[in-house]
């Protein structure tokens, strides 16, 4: 592990009421890293993702980004220098694809026409034709355009680090599938630190390096596909029985490699 | 008479620049300042239930106060401002006219404002609220560049609404002495002038309606995203303010002002009184239908320079009299109480209108009634109708004491229908006008008032305090004291009754100026 994580969670806790959604928490994502944390509804890994940028206050325990105590930092500029990627996209209806992309420029004070350059290199970036696209509200976008334009907005202002809220949950598989590709490979290309939050084990293993699993506020197990199979905890094995299942079916019904 | 070759639409529309700019002026005036209390309003409680339900439930209080009520209110209210404001701070402004009108709209136009502008807010998704939070933005930010431009049609169809509630609203702020196009309806109803009531209501509903569209267009220009739409609409609504308003900027100064309270003879009288100024070359307007509360203070405060009230009225409303003198020391007592407050009493018109118990002349004589001693008796088996005020005034509870009336049941009535109601026995008595030309026109009869219960209410001539040394006004008003008897202001009643072109209160003024004057 690196001297230097970009985001790590110590012992942190957050309840809402009497309800312990984050319950002592530790989990360290070195840079570069791809992280996905994994559970159920209510597991508690959106609070504990929101946690990082200060969406959520932590009650207890220490969250550092790039070594910085984020309790130290305002959040408004903690938020600007991390990109954030919201379930179905959380695009502003009634601003253009290009205005949405280029917000976070806009706040930070990026002169208009470097916005504009910025938002064309996005589009690009995300593989929408920009003459076709930048003008148009989001209303006009299907479901997997919105999401790309959401994943450009997380991008424009350079973050190191994106967080993504199940970014691909409500799209069909075959969108999902590519645009899951797409982000990989941006990633990668861009340098990025990313956690993203999914329900979906297969997801997770065919996008992360290294996977988190939650459940009931408390993390369960932390580690890459290899790791979390040796894990001892009934609930990770079970969540990892699907996407194996699921494999040996597919390729007992499916025919061989390139056949089809 | 074709009712479209009626002279007296000409005579509407020439006053229509002067009134629809003052309404215009008034509405958005109240409109803008509406807006800019209740949006941030709306803003800093979207999220706090308490204070907001409190804001709301008091906007909907006043919103069930009748719009006249809620005007009339505002009048003493600042009036008490007013005199606040010169005693603390030595600042003097007027509490007459556009003020009270522009604050009591206002007022009304909160509910609307806020109740859209809160819908609004709170029906934004919550996960846009995030996602601007998300993306960096401060609170303000989020306020400004989400929240407040989501919330945008549903605002504009709150303002929209109070947009249309203010235009009809302000056509009652005649009576506090703001030229509206409500000018047309009291004037109208007061001298059976139907033309003018007709056209004060079309002409507000026209301006309500082409407000409401051109707000609307704006309203869907925002909701279907179309700045053009939007453009439009503000284009337009530019349009109207700049075409109702710059007739009404480039006028001079009034000169001189003549007061009228909401009735026929006042309106030929201020008339009358506005003529002979501008005979004497003096430049003067009349102001009409003012409130009989309003018109005295606004003599006062110089808001008009003078008008016609009648003795009694003074002795009891102002002076708060309840005993009842002989008519001469009357009118003296009055010119030294006046003079305390620097109100010049120049003298007497020369007619009475007082307050007289009148029934039809036969059924009067068929029961040999003669006096209200007479009436008495029969009292307790007959109705009696008067108008808005007349039971609360003390000359009524001075007639009951004096006579020991006590009627089967009693009704208020607007004026001008009261007589028609004797004459055709819906009510038995009425409480009259002397002056009134209806008790001749449908023969009844005033009853003599033998125990002199009610006070003498002698026309009289009253002048601002500004006034008190203006010599050249007082010369022009002279030659009219003493000069208009009771038979012919009786007779110019009648006419400014009548319903047709000759029956505008500039033609009777003319009419009885020709006959009393001139020479």
């Amino acid at each position: 592990m690196p001297s230097k994580p970009a985001i790590s969670y110590q012992h942190v806790t957050r309840s809402f009421g009497s309800l312990k959604a984050v319950d002592d928490v530790s989990l360290e994502i070195a840079e570069g890293e791809f992280v996905a944390i994994v559970g159920g509804s209510g597991s508690g890994k959106t609070t504990l993702l929101r946690l990082a940028n200060r969406l959520i206050e932590a009650d207890g325990g220490t969250i550092t980004v790039e070594g910085e105590d984020v309790r130290d930092v305002d959040p408004v500029a903690l938020r600007r220098r991390i990109g954030y990627v919201f379930q179905s996209g959380g695009l502003f209806p009634h601003l253009s694809v290009a205005d949405n992309i280029g917000i976070t420029p806009r706040l930070l004070g990026v002169s208009a026409a470097d916005i504009a350059a910025r938002v064309d290199e996005l589009l690009e970036l995300v593989q929408l034709d920009h003459a076709a696209h930048r003008d148009r509200l989001p209303e006009a976008l299907s479901g997997g355009q919105r999401q790309r334009v959401g994943v450009a907005r997380a991008l424009a202002a350079r973050p190191r680090i994106v967080l993504m809220d199940e970014p691909f949950g409500a799209l069909d598989p075959l969108t999902r599938d590519a645009l899951g590709d797409d982000y990989r490979s941006l990633h990668r290309k861009l340098g990025l630190t990313t956690v993203m939050i999914t329900h979906d084990m297969t997801e997770a293993i065919l996008l992360a390096d290294r996977i988190a699993v939650m459940r009931g506020g408390r993390l369960l197990a932390q580690g890459t596909p290899n790791e979390l199979a040796k894990s001892g905890d009934d609930y990770v094995l079970e969540l990892l029985r699907t996407p194996r299942r699921q494999a040996e079916r597919l390729n007992a019904l499916l025919p061989q490699s390139g056949a089809a | 008479m074709s009712l479209l070759a009626d002279p007296r639409w000409g005579e509407a529309l020439a006053h229509l620049p002067d009134y629809l700019g003052n309404h215009v002026q008034v509405s958005l005036a109240a409109l803008a300042l509406g807006l800019a209390v209740s949006m941030p309003l709306a803003i800093l409680t979207r999220n706090r239930p308490a204070p907001r339900g409190m804001l709301l439930a008091f906007a909907s209080i006043v919103q069930t106060v009748p719009g006249l009520a809620l005007l009339a209110l505002f009048y003493p209210l600042l009036l008490a401002a007013a005199s606040v404001a010169l005693t603390w701070f030595g600042v003097s402004f007027s509490a007459f006219g556009f003020l009270p009108a522009m604050l009591a709209l206002a007022l009304y136009s909160m509910l609307p404002v806020l109740r859209n502008g809160i819908t609004g807010l709170n029906g934004i998704d919550p996960a846009l609220i995030e996602a601007a939070k998300g993306v960096g933005m401060t609170g303000r930010q989020s306020l400004l560049l989400v929240e407040v431009p989501l919330a945008l049609p549903v605002m504009m169809a709150g303002i929209r609404t109070a947009a249309v509630w203010v235009i009809g609203t302000a056509t009652l702020s005649t009576p506090i002495g703001q030229t509206s196009l409500g000018n047309y309806i009291f004037a109208g109803l007061q001298t059976q002038n139907w033309v003018f009531v007709l056209f004060g209501c079309l002409a507000s509903a026209l301006l309500a309606l082409a407000v409401d569209q051109l707000l609307g267009l704006i309203e869907n220009g925002l909701r279907r995203r179309s700045r053009l739409r939007a453009a439009l609409g503000c284009v337009g609504i530019a349009a109207l303010v700049a075409a109702t308003l710059v007739p009404t900027m480039g006028r001079s100064s009034q000169g001189y002002v003549v007061g009228a309270k909401t009735f026929a003879e006042q309106y030929v009288l201020s008339a009358l009184l506005r003529d002979r100024l501008q005979a004497a070359g003096l430049s003067a307007t009349a102001r009409s239908g003012l409130g009989s509360s309003v018109i005295f203070e606004a003599l006062k405060a110089g808001d008009i320079d003078l008008y016609v009230d009648y003795s009694g009225t003074l002795w009891a409303n102002q002076l708060h009299r309840s005993d009842i003198k002989p008519r001469t020391e009357l009118l003296a007592d009055l010119k030294t109480a006046l003079a305390r407050d620097n109100i010049t009493l120049l003298g007497d018109v020369g007619f009475e209108n007082a307050y007289a118990l009148v029934m039809p002349r036969k059924r009067a004589e068929a029961l040999g009634i003669r006096t209200i001693t007479d009436l008495a008796a029969h009292a307790s088996t007959m109705s009696i109708a008067g108008d808005y005020e007349f039971f609360s005034r003390p000359e009524w509870a001075a007639l009951q004491k004096a006579y020991g009336l006590s009627f089967r049941a009693q009704r208020q009535m607007q004026p001008d229908f009261m007589y028609a109601a004797a004459a055709s026995g819906e009510v038995d008595v009425i409480a009259g006008y002397t002056s009134d030309g209806l008790i001749a026109k449908y023969d009844l009869v005033a009853l003599d008032d033998i125990r002199h219960a009610i006070p003498p209410y002698d026309a009289i001539l009253l002048l601002a305090p500004r006034r008190a040394d203006d010599e050249r006004l007082q010369a022009a008003l002279r030659p009219l004291l003493g000069r208009i008897d009771i038979a012919n202001m009786r007779e110019a009643n009648l006419r400014a009754g009548g319903n047709d072109a000759n029956s505008s209160p500039d033609a009777v003024a003319k009419w009885l100026w020709g006959k009393v004057g001139g020479r």
